[in-house]
C-alpha cells in the first residue's frame, strides 16, 4: 500500500540510472541520515554513542570495505585486521611525526592510502591463487601485519610496552573529543565512505569487478585485465578498511596495541560481510549491527527485564543464544540479513492485498 | 513468516529498552563497578580474584553495615579480558549508582591501557594492583592511575635481586643467560625494559621470547629454551598460558626451581594442572601468598556460614581470591580516607581519587582489618601511586606454596629514572600539563 511504485515514470536516463529509483526508498534513506545527523544527538546518551553507534559506524564501513573485495570481487580475505592496523598505525606515525598534518581528515586519509597500497602488494598473488588458497594467503598478510606492528619498535614510537596512545585530535582546529562530536564526524566520513562505494560498484569499475567475481576467463575474454581489477578491488577495499582502522584507534580506543587488529577482527569482519549478505552495501551495515549488537544486547536482556543471573552463566549464555541466532539466520536465508529485507520489500510492494 | 518474526524480535527489543529506564537506584549507595572475568581463556584466573572481591564488598556490608554506614552497591561485569569488551562494560557501569562509580579495577593490563586514556575525561580512577603501566605510578603526570602495591618493573626488580643473591651478589650474574617466555600483550612486554636496563647493568644476556595469545601452544619456544639452555627463564604469563609453560619445561626437562614467575604467574590455577611437573617452580609474590588469616573467620561468620559466600570457603586462602579481598580492601579503605574529607555519603569518583592518593594504611591498621601478615604498611602520595613496592618469593611444593626469601623492596636507584623518562616522554607526546606534588597538600 505504501511501498509501491505505481506512477513513478522514469522520464530520463538520470532519473532511470539514479541510486534509489523509487521514491519511497529515496524519501526512507534521506530520512534516515538526517535523523542521524540531527535527531540522535538531542537524545544518545554517552553509552549510547561510544559502545553501539561508533562501533556500529566503523565496523559498517570496514564491512563495506571487504565486501567490496569478497562480496563484489569474490576475493575470499582474512587479512582485514591486518590492514586494519596497517591504517592504524599508518595514521597514528603521521600524526605523531608531523605535526603540522595532525589534522584528522589528513590523517585518516593517509591511513587508508597506506592500507591501500599494502593491499595492492598482498593482492598481488591472487592473480595465481583462487578462492580459498587466497584466503590462506591473505591469512599470511595477517600474521605478517601482526607481527611487523609487535616487533619493529619505530612504529609504535619505542613504547616499552607496544601499546600506543594518541591525545589531541582536531579537525582545521576544531577539537573532536567528546563523544557526540566523534560520533558526528564518523558519521560524516561514513556516509561519504558509502555514497563513494555505491557510486564505484555500479559503475564500470564495480561491474568489472562483478565480472572477475562471476567467471574471471570470461571476463579476461571480454577485455577485462584480471590483474588490474583484482587490484584495484584489493586497493579500495583497503582503503576504506584503513581508514576504518585509523578511526577504530583513534576515535574509539585511544590507546591500543597490535591486539586490537588480530586475525579475530579479520573473522569478525568476514562474518559481518557474510551475514549481512555478500555484494551488498546495506548488508555491510546489517552484518555490522547483527555482530556488534547482537552480544551486547544479549548481555543486557535479562537485566533489563529484572532477571538476576550470574555474570559468568549471563556471559556463556550470549555466546550460546548469539551462536544460534547465526545458525538461525544463515538456515532462514543463506545470502544474508540484506536478501531478507529484499524479500521483506517484495512482499511490501503486494502488501495488503497478495495474490 | 520471516518478516514477522522479525518485527516480533524487533518489538521484544524495544520493549526491553524501555523497562531500562525503571529500574529504581537506592540514593545512599556507594556504586562500585566490578570489571571482572568468569569466562574466556583466562576465566581460571579470573574466577577466584573476582569471587575475593565480591565477597569482601559483601562482608563489608553485612558486617559494617557499609563504608561508614554507605552501603556498597556493586555490579559485575564480564570482560572476558578483552579490551573492547573492557571498554564496553566500563561505559556501562561508570554512570551507574547517586555517583558513578568510585574507582575501577579490571584486572587487565590492555583494558588498563585503554581506561587510562579516559580517566582523565570521566574523573574515575584506576586501581590497577600489581599490573598496568609501570610509569604510571608516577603521579605527577598519571593523576588517576594507582599501581597500589608493585608495577611490573618492581617485580621484575624483584626476582632479579633474587637471583643476584641466589648466585651471590650482582657481580656473579656476569655471562649468564636469562629468557623471559612472555604473554605477547602490553603486560608480557612491560617488564622488558627494566629487565634490559639491569642486562646491561650487571653484563648478563637477556632474551625475551613472545607467546601469542591465549598461550597455549609453546613448543617452539621451549625448543629453543633447550636448545640454548639459558641460567634462568622468567614467565610473564596469565591464565592458561602459566601452566602450559610449567608443563613444556617439565617436558623440555628445564630445571622448575630456576623459573621464576610474576605475581600473575604464581597462583593455584597455573601449578595444579602440571601436577608433579610444577614442583620447585617460582613466583614473586604481590606482597600477600597463599593462606588463611584473620579475615577469613570473618569472612566465614558473616558470609560461609550463611552460604553468601561466592566460592567454597576451602577455597578463600588461595593466591587470587586473596588478591581480589585485598584489591577490594584497599577500594574500600580509600573510599573511608576520601570520607573523612568529603564526608559520609556517596563519592564521585574524583572525591575518591583524592582519598586513593591519601591512602595510608599503617602496620595496626592492617591488623586491625584482619589482614595482618599480608600486607606491608603502605603510604600513597601524590609523586608515588605506588604505595610500596615490597615483594617477597614463593615456591610450590608439589601441594602449596611456601614463602623462600625475605623481603626484597624494588631499587629507586634503577627504576626512578626510568619511571620518570617514561612518564615524561607520555605526557610529552599527549601534551598533558604535569601537577607538581611538591605544591600539592
Amino acid at each position: 500500500m505504501f511501498y509501491r511504485e505505481a506512477g513513478q515514470f522514469k522520464t530520463s536516463y538520470g532519473a532511470d540510472q539514479q541510486i534509489f529509483p523509487i521514491l519511497q526508498d529515496r524519501l526512507f534513506v534521506l530520512a534516515a541520515i538526517i535523523a542521524a545527523f540531527l535527531v540522535v544527538p538531542l537524545f544518545a546518551s554517552q553509552y549510547l554513542y561510544t559502545e553501539i553507534l561508533i562501533p556500529f559506524l566503523i565496523l559498517s564501513l570496514a564491512a563495506i570495505g571487504l565486501n567490496i573485495l569478497v562480496g563484489y570481487c569474490g576475493q575470499v580475505s582474512l587479512g582485514s585486521g591486518g590492514f586494519m592496523a596497517v591504517g592504524a598505525y599508518a595514521a597514528y606515525n603521521l600524526w605523531l611525526r608531523v605535526p603540522e598534518a595532525s589534522n584528522l581528515i589528513v590523517v585518516f586519509l593517509f591511513g587508508g592510502l597506506m592500507a591501500a597500497a599494502v593491499g595492492i602488494l598482498f593482492g598481488i598473488p591472487s592473480l595465481r591463487i583462487k578462492g580459498f588458497y587466497l584466503a590462506v594467503a591473505t591469512l599470511a598478510a595477517q600474521f605478517f601485519l601482526d607481527w611487523l606492528f609487535a616487533r619493529v619498535k619505530w612504529l609504535t614510537n619505542y613504547t616499552p610496552s607496544g601499546s600506543v596512545a594518541v591525545g589531541e585530535t582536531q579537525i582545521f582546529g576544531w577539537k573532536i573529543d567528546t563523544p557526540d562530536e566523534r560520533y558526528l564526524f564518523i558519521l560524516a566520513f561514513v556516509v561519504v565512505g558509502t555514497l563513494v562505494a555505491k557510486n564505484l560498484v555500479r559503475g564500470h569499475i564495480g561491474r568489472s569487478w562483478m565480472a572477475i567475481r562471476d567467471m574471471d576467463i570470461a571476463a579476461e575474454i571480454i577485455g577485462f585485465r584480471p590483474l588490474r581489477t583484482k587490484l584495484t578491488a584489493f586497493a579500495v577495499s583497503s582503503f576504506f578498511i584503513g581508514i576504518a582502522g585509523a578511526m577504530w584507534a583513534f576515535l574509539r580506543l585511544g590507546a591500543w596495541e597490535p591486539l586490537a587488529f588480530d586475525i579475530n577482527r579479520s573473522f569478525q569482519l568476514l562474518f559481518m560481510v557474510i551475514i549481512g549478505g555478500l555484494g551488498s552495501l546495506l548488508g555491510s551495515f546489517m552484518g555490522a549491527a547483527f555482530i556488534v549488537l547482537m552480544p551486547i544486547l544479549l548481555n543486557q536482556l535479562p537485566g533489563w527485564f529484572g532477571v538476576r543471573m550470574s555474570t559468568a552463566l549471563l556471559s556463556h549464555l550470549e555466546f550460546m543464544v548469539f551462536g544460534a541466532l547465526i545458525v538461525f539466520f544463515l538456515i532462514v536465508e543463506p545470502h544474508g540479513l540484506a536478501r531478507l529485507w529484499a524479500i521483506a520489500k517484495e512482499k511490501l510492494r503486494l502488501w495488503p492485498f497478495p495474490h | 513468516m520471516i518478516v514477522k518474526k522479525a518485527a516480533l524480535l524487533g518489538a521484544a527489543i524495544a520493549a526491553a529498552g524501555l523497562m531500562t529506564a525503571a529500574t529504581a537506584e537506592a540514593q545512599n549507595e556507594q556504586f562500585l563497578a566490578g570489571l571482572i572475568y568468569r569466562t574466556g581463556a583466562y576465566a581460571p584466573n579470573g574466577i577466584p580474584f573476582a569471587n575475593g572481591i565480591g565477597d569482601y564488598y559483601a562482608l563489608v556490608n553485612e558486617r559494617d553495615g557499609g563504608i561508614n554506614g554507605v552501603k556498597i552497591q556493586y555490579e559485575e561485569c564480564d570482560t572476558g579480558y578483552a579490551t573492547d569488551r573492557g571498554v564496553e562494560c566500563y561505559e556501562r557501569l561508570k554512570a551507574k549508582g547517586p555517583t558513578g562509580t568510585g574507582f575501577v579495577s579490571p584486572l587487565s593490563t590492555g583494558i588498563t591501557f585503554a581506561l587510562t586514556e579516559k580517566a582523565p575525561v570521566d574523573k574515575i580512577p584506576i586501581i590497577s594492583m600489581g599490573y598496568g603501566r609501570s610509569e604510571s605510578r608516577d603521579g605527577s603526570v598519571f593523576q588517576w592511575n594507582f599501581p597500589l602495591l608493585g608495577t611490573y618493573w618492581s617485580a621484575a626488580d624483584i626476582i632479579i635481586q633474587h637471583i643476584a643473591k641466589k648466585e651471590g651478589g650482582f657481580d656473579k650474574l656476569k655471562g649468564k643467560k636469562i629468557v623471559l617466555v612472555y604473554h605477547d600483550s602490553p603486560y608480557g612486554k612491560e617488564p622488558i625494559a627494566l629487565l634490559e636496563q639491569r642486562a646491561k647493568m650487571h653484563d648478563f644476556t637477556f632474551t625475551p621470547m613472545p607467546v601469542t595469545h591465549p598461550g597455549v601452544e609453546q613448543k617452539a619456544t621451549w625448543l629453543q629454551i633447550r636448545q640454548s639452555r639459558p641460567d634462568y627463564v622468567l614467565l610473564w604469563g596469565w591464565g592458561v598460558m602459566n601452566s602450559t609453560s610449567i608443563k613444556e619445561a617439565a617436558a623440555v626437562g628445564f630445571p622448575r626451581d630456576k623459573m621464576f614467575g610474576v605475581w600473575w604467574s604464581g597462583a593455584e590455577p597455573d601449578v595444579r594442572p602440571a601436577e608433579g611437573g610444577a614442583k620447585g617452580y617460582n613466583a614473586a609474590m604481590l606482597q600477600h601468598g597463599a593462606g588463611q588469616v584473620d579475615v577469613h573467620a570473618d569472612l566465614k561468620k558473616y558470609l560461609y556460614d550463611k552460604g553468601k559466600g561466592l566460592a567454597k570457603f576451602e577455597e578463600t586462602g588461595e593466591v587470587l581470591y586473596n588478591r581480589g579481598l585485598i584489591n577490594g580492601m584497599l577500594g574500600v579503605e580509600s573510599i573511608r580516607t576520601a570520607q573523612k574529607k568529603f564526608g559520609n555519603k556517596p563519592l564521585t569518583g574524583e572525591q575518591v581519587r583524592w582519598g586513593i592518593e591519601n591512602l595510608d594504611l599503617s602496620a595496626a591498621r592492617i591488623k586491625e582489618l584482619g589482614f595482618e601478615g599480608m600486607l606491608k604498611p603502605l603510604k600513597v602520595t601524590c609523586a608515588d601511586h605506588e604505595g610500596t613496592r615490597e615483594g617477597r618469593i614463593q615456591q610450590w611444593d608439589g601441594t602449596k606454596w611456601t614463602v623462600i626469601s625475605e623481603w626484597y623492596q624494588s631499587d629507586d636507584k634503577v627504576l626512578k629514572p626510568m619511571v620518570e623518562a617514561a612518564a615524561k616522554k607520555y605526557a610529552d607526546e599527549k601534551k598533558l600539563t604535569v601537577r607538581d606534588c611538591a605544591k600539592e597538600g
